[in-house]
């Protein structure tokens, strides 16, 4: 926490020639704090608070694309996505993609962001790599590696699997492959930017728990182990929650990987915000469309409070282990 | 709320007693071999998409399909360069996004830092609630929004109007975060101060000293939604189909019947390039603006 300024005592002990800051201060100076955020309130409310609980209002209606006026529907549009086969499809394929990219991106973030954390030459230009595919927009990705994952058997990664003796795949068509791809490029997309994140955690970590812990004959791979990933924590959770989320907004990668809302001929790789978009404006629905949306938003909280709620646990077992950077740890 | 968790142990780990920086890497461990080649084979593989892109943009469809993949640029790029920009009215789509994404950059950037600025140094009614009720927002994701964001625009008259996109992305929880933070930490409370002794209204203060020394927060903060804004897709796609930005209009080529992919890949080269030598140039600034973003969030 930052401290206040809190100029006007200070100056009225030191001056008293000057008339007290208190009356000098006039109204306007004393409402400027709220000139400075208003701008932003008004247009983060305007354009992002005010649509979310739009959609709750929507939720509860017949409201069509083409036009005409809403008409209250009560609960039908829960009741309608509820009964949905394709909301159960999108659901399980978020999840399903989101294990396939959640869980090697940070896997290959932590094992990038250790070896980073040497002392090394290049060391401005690893760090820049890792950020490249940061930088590339999801909408290029995608189409370069729908490219190639070609169907084709002459495209580049079924040429590569030839190597190994496996025949060409049908990327797009089948789900698992359709899926791996898709994990392919969420990975490719933020394990250099979840590495950085991590890179800083593991700055912030006193060298003399190292040091400590060389002294008591801990190989790396302990100090690894019971010094860097402890420490690493609260970053760990901070990366886990930020990409579950993100998992359940997938869309530009699965949406132009197969060129379309509907995720595949089947739906084999239909996830939740794109069958919200698909129900929005492909069926013109916009209400039921809402009522996704809604579902997506619970969903997202209780992602957030159940990895909060296991941090918690976790760090009452081991109080230790939460202030790692406590002077005398 | 996940914030508080991660800031709860770490933010004066940021800073350990002495001086941090010599310390922290005079003790540590040499780099071996093996960091070396792990980490440039990942190098590598970050720039390969990249790298094939230009690739597959310098043939022609059958080249790449048909046998073996080409793995070195062919004599083809300027021509399907030419025909992307042709075909999709590439430069049109490049102008509309530099006018979003300037537009973006610059109210983000100037919102934000005020805004950053109010809720680091200032104190006023409500203060505590109202950057809490910032900061909570920082969780719910934009896509959530879009159907009803779709309906106001449409009722606004905005739809296919570069404004819906300007608009919504005009300012960010994060960048009102991340200048608070900055603030807080660059501009000492001395310096305000003597300034108010000496007579200077707020917003004297504002911009004699506080955007002087933020401006490197600001900087990084106006490349951080730069980036963020060039790339869009989801939103842009939706609410400016008929006057598409870059990426939308980069979608869009592939959307005909027998898309020729070496025409896609010659419009992602197009789209890609000018944020790839953003990153090149200021490449340190963004490493840095992520690592603090993730720290102190």
């Amino acid at each position: 926490m930052s401290v206040d300024a809190p100029p006007d005592r200070e100056a009225a002990g030191s001056r008293t020639t000057s008339p007290g800051p208190r009356q000098r201060r006039s109204l306007a100076e004393r409402f400027a704090p709220y000139g400075y955020i208003s701008p932003f309130f008004l247009l983060f409310g305007a354009f992002g608070l005010f649509p979310l609980a739009f959609t709750l209002w929507l939720s509860f209606f017949e409201f069509r694309l083409g036009g005409g006026d809403p008409q209250f529907l009560g609960l039908e549009n829960y009741v309608w996505l509820f009964g949905s086969d394709a909301f159960y499809n999108a659901l399980l394929n978020t999840l399903t993609i989101g294990l396939l990219s959640t869980v090697p991106q940070l896997c290959i973030a932590l094992a990038l962001a250790h070896q980073l954390n040497y002392s090394m030459r290049l060391r401005n230009f690893f760090r820049v790599s890792m950020i490249i595919p940061y930088a590339t927009s999801l909408v290029a990705a995608t189409l370069v590696f729908g490219s190639i994952f070609s169907n084709s058997a002459g495209g580049l990664a079924n040429v590569l699997i030839g190597l190994v003796g496996l025949d060409p795949v049908s990327w797009t068509n089948g789900k698992w492959t359709a899926q791996f791809a898709i994990a392919v490029i969420v990975t490719w997309h933020w394990a250099g930017y979840n590495a950085l994140i991590y890179l800083a955690g593991m700055q912030s970590i006193p060298q003399d728990l190292y040091e400590a812990a060389a002294i008591d004959g801990a190989s790396r791979w302990h100090q690894f182990l019971h010094v860097t990933l402890p420490g690493l924590r609260p970053t760990i959770l901070f990366t886990i929650v930020v990409s579950t989320i993100g998992a359940t907004q997938l869309f530009t990668e699965p949406f132009l990987f197969g060129n379309g809302a509907g995720g595949g001929a089947l739906g084999q790789y239909q996830v939740i915000a794109m069958y919200m978009y698909e129900v929005a404006f492909t069926f013109g629905r916009l209400g039921r469309a809402s009522a996704i949306a809604m579902v997506l938003l619970v969903l997202v909280i209780a992602l957030v409070l159940l990895n909060t709620g296991l941090a918690r646990l976790k760090m009452r077992d081991r109080p230790i282990r939460t202030t790692p950077s406590g002077g005398a740890r | 709320m996940t914030r508080d968790t991660d800031t709860a142990g770490r933010p004066p780990a940021a800073a350990p007693t002495g001086s941090p920086t010599r310390r922290r890497y005079r003790r540590q461990d040499q780099a071996g071999v093996g960091t070396y080649v792990a980490l440039t084979i990942t190098a590598l593989l970050f720039l390969f998409p990249l790298y094939y892109s230009i690739v597959a943009a310098s043939h022609t469809p059958s080249d790449l399909y048909d046998g073996q993949p080409p793995l070195f640029p062919g004599p083809g790029l300027f021509d399907n360069l030419a025909r992307a920009l042709d075909q999709a009215e590439l430069f049109e789509a490049l102008g509309r996004s530099l006018v979003v994404s300037g537009t973006v950059t610059a109210s983000t950037v100037f919102f934000c830092t005020i805004a950053g600025f109010a809720f680091a140094k200032l104190r006023f009614t409500g203060r505590t609630a109202l950057f809490g009720i910032a900061l909570a927002t920082l969780t719910i994701p934009p896509t959530l929004g879009i159907v009803p964001l779709y309906v106001v625009m449409s009722r606004l008259g905005l739809v296919n109007n570069l404004a819906s996109v300007i608009l919504p992305a005009a300012v960010t929880a994060f960048g009102v975060f991340f200048m608070r933070q900055y603030i807080s930490q660059a501009l000492p409370d001395e310096l305000i101060e003597a300034a108010t002794v000496d007579g200077a209204g707020l917003n004297r203060i504002l911009f004699s000293i506080v955007l002087p020394i933020a401006r490197p927060g600001m900087a990084v903060l106006g490349i951080l939604s730069f980036m963020a804004s060039w790339n869009d897709f989801l939103w842009p796609f939706i609410a400016v189909r008929n006057s598409p930005t870059i990426q939308v209009a980069v979608a869009g080529i592939g959307a005909g019947y027998t898309p020729d992919i070496a025409v896609i890949l010659a419009g992602t080269v197009i789209a890609t390039v000018p944020l790839i030598v953003v990153t090149a140039i200021f490449g340190r600034q963004i490493v840095g603006g992520i690592t603090a973003g993730a720290v102190k969030s």
